[in-house]
């Protein structure tokens, strides 16, 4: 059981004389399910773009996105995205952030509290139920629009960037986070995209480096190291050495400055 | 802080005071501080025309708007969410509504009263257009200003269309509604005050009292009316205030 992308194209058409931007070229593979996939590559080749494409908000221009080989429609419930803006909803309180999806399924009112109850307590967010996202704390924030998108319990979480703007100490904090409630939850596959090449080889199963754009899967890399893994061990530093050599030239060339070495 | 904000208006008032005790300002034009007291306590409790006491005046006022306003927010607030979620439908009615929209309200009093008569009617017509777009086109533009990923977190949450509306837009789209209904109400009660200049039938309205006193050169009883007038302006704006900042918490 998989999810599968398959030939995935993507051109932006330009508006009027606008020019089209070619994003994604013929993106092709597969990710087993429960599995922890992230996805590396130079700002602007398209990785927001393909997440958008898995999540139904983007249509591909050719090929699709097959999960357990059915293709997906939009809007179904097998797919969360945790957008890299948080994107909170200003006017509801977190927990009435947390519930919105079960609210707008028709969960009954004392039925869905109770579930986004557990939730505020499984994210450490007991005491800021009440509160409104601007009250809350970068770290805060995050994990209301995480626990948002797995109330719903989605079988594939894409997220997009979700601690870029988070500082470090947080930022290894929810990294760790993060890995445990994908522990607790057999069978969920976790798309993650990220520019920081630390974090992708702390969380990931497996890493896909993109070219500049239009993106291609440039590199794969099985990460096999036993977790809790140790961010300083030579394991990942080797996979973190691999991984820069290979996204750095594809930076260089995509800021036109090979000379800079 | 708080004796400083005082201070310039008790000396302008004394001052003015002592102009008129010397009679340097004429009281016919202009009456003193203490008659403008005088005149209060006489529409107060004499009415001008005798009769027609200030809180009957006032009731009548505020019942206009209170009528105008209604229809003008209910009609702009659901038309403006429209509006603002479909965009073929802000390009079909726009237009219309540019054109309308330039004609001060006070140039619609002839055909009011064409079309309802004097009273009520064309009064409540007249704050009705006042009001009305200021509360649309801040409606609308709330709903333009919801950031668009927020529409799509939503939709990845499963939201239907319906669940859009309801859940997003409007929500969303309520700050924006306020400050339309503060301007509208601004504007409605200014527009008031001018339509009761031209024909009220029942004989009461602030702005037909201080015609009236006018008529009956009643310059302390104008001035005191006009100042009812506006203080009840800033406490409907007040009263405004204080209903957003407990709706809004969010912000
Ligand atoms: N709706 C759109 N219309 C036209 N062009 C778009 C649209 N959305 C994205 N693009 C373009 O597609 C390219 C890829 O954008 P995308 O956001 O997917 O990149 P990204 O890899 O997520 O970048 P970053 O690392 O900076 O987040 C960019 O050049 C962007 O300008
Ligand atoms: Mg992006």
């Amino acid at each position: 059981m998989s999810l599968d992308l398959l030939e995935l194209s993507k051109t932006f058409q330009g508006k009027g004389w606008g020019e089209s931007v070619h994003v994604l070229e013929n993106i092709q593979h597969r990710i087993e399910n429960g599995r922890f996939v992230s996805i590396i590559g130079p700002s602007g080749c398209g990785k927001t773009t393909l997440l958008r494409i898995i999540a139904g908000l983007e249509k591909a221009s050719a090929g699709k996105v097959l999960l357990d080989g059915k293709e997906l429609v939009q809007g179904t419930e097998e797919v969360g995205l945790v957008f890299q803006e948080y994107a909170l909803f200003p006017w509801r309180t977190t927990l009435q952030n947390i519930e919105m999806g079960l609210e707008i399924k028709g969960v009954e009112k004392e039925k869905r509290r109770e579930i986004a109850m557990e939730y505020i307590k499984l994210f450490g967010l007991g005491g800021f139920e009440n509160r409104y996202p601007k009250e809350l704390s970068g770290g805060m924030k995050q994990r209301v629009a995480i626990a948002r998108t797995l109330i719903m319990n989605p079988r594939v979480v894409l997220m997009d960037e979700p601690f870029g703007s988070l500082d470090s100490q947080t930022r290894d904090a929810m990294q760790e986070f993060l890995l445990s409630i994908w522990q607790g939850r057999q069978g969920t596959t976790i798309v993650f995209v990220t520019h920081n090449v630390d974090e992708a080889v702390f969380l990931s199963d497996e890493i896909l480096v993109f070219s500049k754009r239009p993106a291609r899967i440039l590199e794969r890399f099985e990460v096999g190291m036993p977790r809790p893994r140790d961010r300083t061990s030579p394991e990942c530093n080797r996979v973190k050495r691999e991984v820069l050599q290979i996204l750095s030239k594809e930076t260089e060339d995509s800021m036109g400055l090979p000379w800079i070495k | 802080m708080k004796k400083e904000r005082y201070l310039l208006p008790l000396i302008l008032i004394l001052v003015w005071q002592g102009l008129s005790s010397v009679q340097v300002i004429p009281s016919y034009k202009l009456p003193s501080p203490v008659e403008i007291v005088l005149g209060f306590r006489d529409i107060l409790i004499v009415g001008v025309p005798p009769g027609h006491l200030l809180h009957n005046h006032m009731l009548y006022s505020l019942y206009r708007v209170a009528l105008g306003y209604a229809v003008a927010a209910l009609l702009a607030i659901p038309l403006g969410l429209l509006m603002g979620w479909s965009p073929g439908l802000l390009r079909m009615i726009r237009p219309l509504f540019e054109l309308v929209r330039p004609i001060p309200p006070l140039a619609w009093i002839p055909i009011a009263i064409l079309w309802f008569g004097i009273g009520i009617k064309s009064a409540a017509f007249i704050i009705f257009l006042g009001a009305f777009f200021p509360i649309l086109l801040n409606t609308i533009s709330g709903v333009l200003s919801i950031n668009p990923i927020l529409i799509e977190a939503a939709r990845t949450l499963h939201a239907k269309e319906k669940d859009i509306f309801f859940k997003v837009l409007l929500p969303g789209a309520v700050p924006s509604i306020f400050v339309g209904m503060r301007i509208g109400i601004g504007i409605g009660w200014m527009t008031l005050v001018a339509a009761e200049f031209t024909g009220v039938k029942e004989g009461f309205g602030l702005g037909y009292m201080i015609m009236t006193a006018r008529d009956i050169q009643r310059p302390d009883e104008i001035l005191a009316g006009m100042l009812v007038i506006g203080v009840i302006g800033l406490l409907i704006d007040i009263g405004l205030r204080a209903i957003e900042s407990k709706t809004i918490k969010w912000q």
